[in-house]
């Protein structure tokens, strides 16, 4: 068996990072990684980005040393992503500061309100019902992120934690704020507005997580195959007929009966920045379904049927 | 801070990566007119303030004389966040968006908005930062596009902003700081609670938000300009040619 030369070069530099020989032909990405960590241990593998050309895109772990265009010496490049944390980390931090914010505004914890109003509770229903859909949908998604989705990519750059709690608690804490103020005003349309906004909530809330159990069930346990998602037993997942990003589409329902519900403008904006980042999200996911798959479904939109 | 530094790429840089992406012909033919357009608009607004200030003998309440023309120039800069997001101008969309609304905001939603800022002498230390700055910075993109750019205007592009920069940074805070008390006292676009849509805003704090925003931006911005400034005139003697 033929051992194969690795040198790694700095991707800006051209400097000569890292000699490695007798690499075994069907030695991965992910092993040289490894490799390549050992000699530089500031470089752990999730932040090496590895190519064949300096502004090239970076090879998959996955990929065998092998079967990529080399020869037997063969010249990678190599880029430092900068400091990563692993997704799973970034949800579960993202998503706990939601629940926990809200919480203290609808207890109405001091210095939020005026102090009279300390400890004090809402004499609107509405308020109360609001209170238990925000919690539930963030601790979906807690319990998602734990037992349910299965990562593509282990890490994402630091920075980006900082980035997305800011949103997310920033966001959590303002809608908050306004439902369970105590000058709140419940929706105009009463009790009808309410079961209707509930209805739709959960209505999406089932639906996106059984798309969400859907796209699980497509990949198999420490895999990171993408297959095309189609529509299972379960009716939710019907709207795969339609839409490549069903999970988006229930989100964004699932917001929008929210806003109904609580009849509170920075609600309705928060839905609003979170369907065009999701409609940003599902375009480039449609695009590369069609780019990978050549029998892609036509009649598929990538996040609203037919519209969008 | 509202004084622009536009991050165009044209007349500088290496001459391939100039020769790779520009506006077609019709595009350039039209940034043109808009940029000589704009250089003329602002000359008249420099114009107003000197006549003006020839025919009173002070420096006070200039602000009248040149305001419609002010405000239909600078709102007229919205076209440049247009021509980023089509594609004609290599600049950031963001950047030149954030650079334009803080202009437009601080000529509407400041000086127009609150009457009794307008006769403060605030007010003219940014008008005219800006108006220098202008009648610079769209005669350096004309000549830029007409591939004709005199070094005496790249100079001055990079180099007045040393003063002009915290001159408008200066004008502009001070004048929404005086404008601060006015709108407190009439709750000048302020949305208070209870309201059927479960909204407040408070201008007051905005405004009092924005100033703060301008410590952490206005060095960035400043210390980009300066950067630019070293990799477009440093480089003189070897790139003479490429302009």
């Amino acid at each position: 068996m033929k051992h194969y030369e690795v040198e790694i070069l700095d991707a800006k530099t051209k400097d000569k990072l890292c000699f490695l020989d007798k690499v075994e032909p069907n030695a991965t990405i992910g092993e040289i990684k490894s490799m390549f960590h050992k000699s530089h241990p500031q470089w752990y593998p999730a932040r090496q980005s590895i190519r064949l050309d300096p502004k090239g895109k970076s090879l998959k772990d996955e990929d065998v040393l092998q079967h990529l265009p080399v020869g037997t010496t063969a010249t990678f490049y190599f880029r430092d992503l900068g400091a990563q944390i692993s997704w799973v980390t970034v949800f579960l931090t993202e998503y706990t500061g939601p629940l926990v914010l809200y919480l203290m505004f609808y207890f109405r914890v001091s210095f939020i309100y005026a102090p009279k109003y300390d400890f004090t509770t809402s004499k609107h229903w509405v308020v109360h019902l609001a209170c238990m859909c925000h919690s539930f949908h963030f601790m979906k998604r807690l319990l998602e992120t734990l037992f349910v989705h299965r990562f593509s990519h282990g890490t994402m750059p630091l920075r980006n934690i900082f980035k997305n709690c800011t949103y997310y608690w920033g966001f959590a804490a303002w809608m908050a704020y306004y439902v369970n103020h105590p000058l709140y005003t419940p929706p105009i349309y009463g009790e009808q507005q309410i079961r209707l906004a509930l209805i739709i909530f959960l209505f999406c809330q089932i639906g996106n997580f059984s798309i969400h159990i859907a796209l699980r069930n497509l990949r198999p346990p420490g895999s990171k195959t993408r297959k095309i998602p189609y529509p299972t037993k379960n009716p939710f997942t019907w709207i795969f007929l339609l839409v490549s990003c069903p999970n988006y589409t229930y989100e964004l329902g699932a917001w929008f009966g929210f806003t109904l519900m609580t009849q509170c403008l920075p609600v309705a904006f928060f839905t609003l920045v979170g369907f065009i980042q999701m409609t940003v999200w599902a375009k480039g996911k449609h695009r590369s379904y069609l780019k990978e798959f050549r029998d892609y479904p036509p009649l598929r939109s990538p996040i609203l049927p037919f519209i969008l | 801070m509202s004084a622009a530094t536009g991050t165009s790429k044209t007349g500088h840089g290496d001459g391939a990566a100039k020769k790779k992406k520009g506006p077609g012909a019709l595009a350039t033919a039209y940034l043109v007119i808009y940029n000589v357009v704009m250089t003329a608009g602002w000359l008249v607004i420099a114009v107003g303030l000197v006549r003006a200030y020839l025919a009173r003998g002070s420096y006070h309440g200039l602000y009248y004389s040149i305001e419609k023309p002010l405000k239909f120039f600078q709102t007229g800069a919205l076209l440049e966040i247009l021509h980023c997001a089509v594609g004609i101008v290599p600049s950031s969309v963001v950047l030149t968006g954030f650079q334009v609304m803080s202009r437009v905001f601080l000529t509407w939603a400041v000086t127009h908005s609150v009457r009794e800022v307008q006769s403060e002498d605030s007010v003219l230390l940014f008008v005219s930062a800006w108006t220098v700055t202008e009648i610079i910075r769209y005669s350096f993109y004309t000549f830029s596009l007409l591939n004709h750019l005199p070094y005496l205007i790249k100079w001055a592009r990079y180099t007045f902003f040393f003063a002009l920069y915290p001159m408008g940074v200066s004008g502009e805070l001070l004048t929404i700081y005086a404008a601060l008390p006015f709108v407190q006292k009439t709750g000048l676009y302020s949305v208070t609670l209870p309201n059927k849509y479960n909204f407040s805003f408070d201008y007051h704090a905005f405004l009092i938000l924005v100033m703060v925003s301008y410590i952490p931006l206005f060095p960035q911005l400043y210390f980009h300009m300066i950067r630019q400034r070293k990799k477009v005139l440093g480089h003189v003697e070897d790139y003479s040619k490429v302009e």
